[in-house]
């Protein structure tokens, strides 16, 4: 998936204004604003930062001037979270425009967006509300992914939602719908390991039968998240996508099958809201380092030829 | 007729899941769509409250980042119910978070239970301007020397080119001292809430500054700011209040960074 990821810098790269900062094989975390001084006073660690696209598209002010600051001495990856590619209506031009120009301000390694769609005719609704999985949305979708990639000139990650429920409308699975996607449209996938748990989970299926239905050869990101505990109308277990926790331990253990399957994918730790202290959320980014460094030492080609 | 054509009815099966979906976000007494469930034909209610609570929540929690003093004032209880009315009546029409609340100071001020605090929509609009000052355009502001520069015969068509983060808020309350004391942690004093009070807000650098703006220089400021001389603005400062001090606003207002050019007519 590198070149995925980074296809814009093979070419012309005179231009770039801030360093390379290659992604391969890091763990991350969700920059938080409130991190920002704790951050800034440790010497440039191992890692990467990934932010929330719409925030940062004011005209100016402290939100550009941290990014700026964090995007000299590390690899950003920029998450888009309301382009509403699931949804029917066309995208927003205004939108796609203010993204394209901060991918080309950031030059991030990463760009992602959601399987999910958030705006209907006027109204923004503020969550990644779900869609069908039919022919019809599936084309639908793809042009919204042509669309995006060939206005920022370059393939975004396309992230797996977490959904509470199923539509009467779908006739594809949602694995068959992301791998018809990618070959579409050439776009990679952000497969996020919390949404599948919470997901295969509220539907009542297999997390590992998901996972071995999933594109992985296809994954350029992964996302880790903590969630929550609800009940759903019959008294069963509901599980809510909430980031405001650690990463669960079963959570962990699929993130560890996926990565000795894959070898190491760039990693991001996202907790956003009761957000901790920023040593609680290192430490959960050094726990998934540590798991991707593991990796990294079993697929050197030296030691993968030698098993053989 | 349009229904009983199977074409179209296909169409619509097929993009009508959106208009479906939304129907009942954002008015609990309406049921979620027939065509979402659990898994196996299980009920959906408590699956498509999930959705519902997200977009209400997150919306309410969007107006409490952006108004904290006022959440101060009323109390967090009163802040969120208030904040649930207005998010159900006028959910955002655009995907960035921080252009939300634009209308929730007129809805407060139309709040039949915020009716005992009339100052408090003031303090909201000081609030809504503060988080545009933050975003806006980065400039430089118009240097000390700039003005002096301008031959004094040529002073009063001097027009100003406002910083793109200049933003002022009149009240007929003192709704500058009530945001100040309620926009920091810390004890608040008893107030006097009847004394008028002009804020400017500015952001010259990084951080955003609000002042109380002296009399006549909220008058001063709005004439300048709408591109007009510095001689009418200050004719129109003078009319307004008596004691306008001409000489202390240019000093203040080069100070805040109100402005970030200057040229003279024709």
């Amino acid at each position: 998936m590198n070149e995925l990821a980074n296809s814009q810098r093979s070419g012309a790269s005179a231009a770039l204004r801030f360093p390379a900062h290659p992604v391969a094989g890091l763990a991350g975390t969700s920059l938080k604003h409130t991190h920002l001084p704790a951050i800034l006073a440790d010497d440039p660690q191992r890692g990467f930062f990934e932010v929330h696209a719409e925030n940062y598209m004011g005209a100016g002010g402290p939100p550009h001037d941290t990014l700026t600051r964090i995007r000299r001495d590390y690899p950003v990856s920029l998450h888009g979270v309301c382009m509403s590619i699931g949804g029917p209506q066309p995208l927003d031009k205004v939108h796609l425009g203010r993204f394209k120009a901060l991918v080309d301000r950031y030059e991030p390694a990463l760009v992602s967006e959601h399987l999910a769609w958030s705006t209907h005719e006027t109204t923004y609704f503020n969550d990644l509300l779900p869609l069908p999985y039919t022919q019809a949305t599936l084309a639908r979708v793809a042009d919204h992914i042509d669309e995006m990639q060939e206005t920022i000139g370059r393939p975004i990650l396309l992230e797996n939602p977490s959904t509470y429920v199923l539509f009467s409308q779908s006739t594809m699975s949602e694995t068959d719908f992301l791998g018809e996607l990618v070959r579409r449209t050439g776009c990679g996938l952000l497969l996020d390991v919390n949404n599948v748990f919470v997901s295969a989970t509220n539907h009542g299926y297999s997390a590992l039968g998901y996972l071995a239905d999933f594109p992985l050869q296809h994954v350029g990101e992964i996302h880790l998240a903590g969630h929550a505990e609800q009940a759903d109308d019959e008294g069963d277990l509901l599980l809510i996508d909430s980031h405001d926790g650690p990463v669960a331990d079963a959570v962990w253990k699929l993130y560890d099958i996926v990565i000795d399957r894959r070898g190491p994918i760039p990693t991001l730790i996202e907790w956003d809201s009761d957000i901790p202290d920023w040593p609680i959320l290192k430490a959960e980014a050094t726990a998934a380092q540590a798991i991707l460094d593991r990796c990294a030492h079993s697929l050197m080609p030296g030691k993968a030829y030698a098993a053989q | 007729m349009r229904r009983s054509d199977p074409e179209i009815r296909r169409l619509d099966d097929q993009t009508g899941y959106a208009a479906g979906f939304v129907s009942a976000l954002l008015d609990p007494r309406r049921a979620p769509p027939d065509f979402v469930s659990g898994p196996n034909g299980k009920a959906a209610s408590k699956r498509y409250a999930v959705y519902r609570n997200n977009v209400t929540v997150s919306l309410i929690d969007a107006l409490a980042a952006t108004f904290p003093a006022t959440m101060r004032i009323t109390g967090v209880d009163f802040f969120r119910a208030m904040a649930r009315f207005h998010v159900r009546a006028t959910p955002p029409t655009s995907p960035l978070l921080f252009e939300y609340g634009r209308h929730f100071p007129d809805f407060i001020e139309g709040y039949d239970h915020a009716r005992p605090m009339p100052w408090l929509a003031d303090v909201a609009r000081i609030e809504r301007a503060w988080l545009d000052a933050y975003h806006a355009a980065d400039a430089e502001p118009l240097p000390p020397q700039a003005l002096a520069a301008i031959p004094p015969e040529q002073l009063a068509d001097a027009i100003l080119t406002p910083h793109p983060t200049t933003r002022i808020v009149r009240s007929r309350y003192s709704a500058v001292t009530i945001f100040a004391a309620n926009r920091v942690d810390g004890p608040v004093t008893r107030i006097d809430a009847s004394e008028p009070e002009d804020a400017l807000v500015t952001r010259p650098g990084l951080e955003v500054m609000v002042r109380r703006l002296p009399p006549g220089g909220a008058i001063f400021l709005s004439h300048l700011v709408a591109g007009e001389p510095l001689g009418t603005a200050a004719s129109a400062a003078f009319a307004g209040a008596p004691e306008f001090d001409l000489p202390a606003n240019i000093a203040g207002m080069i100070e805040a960074g109100v402005f970030s050019g200057t040229h003279t007519r024709g």
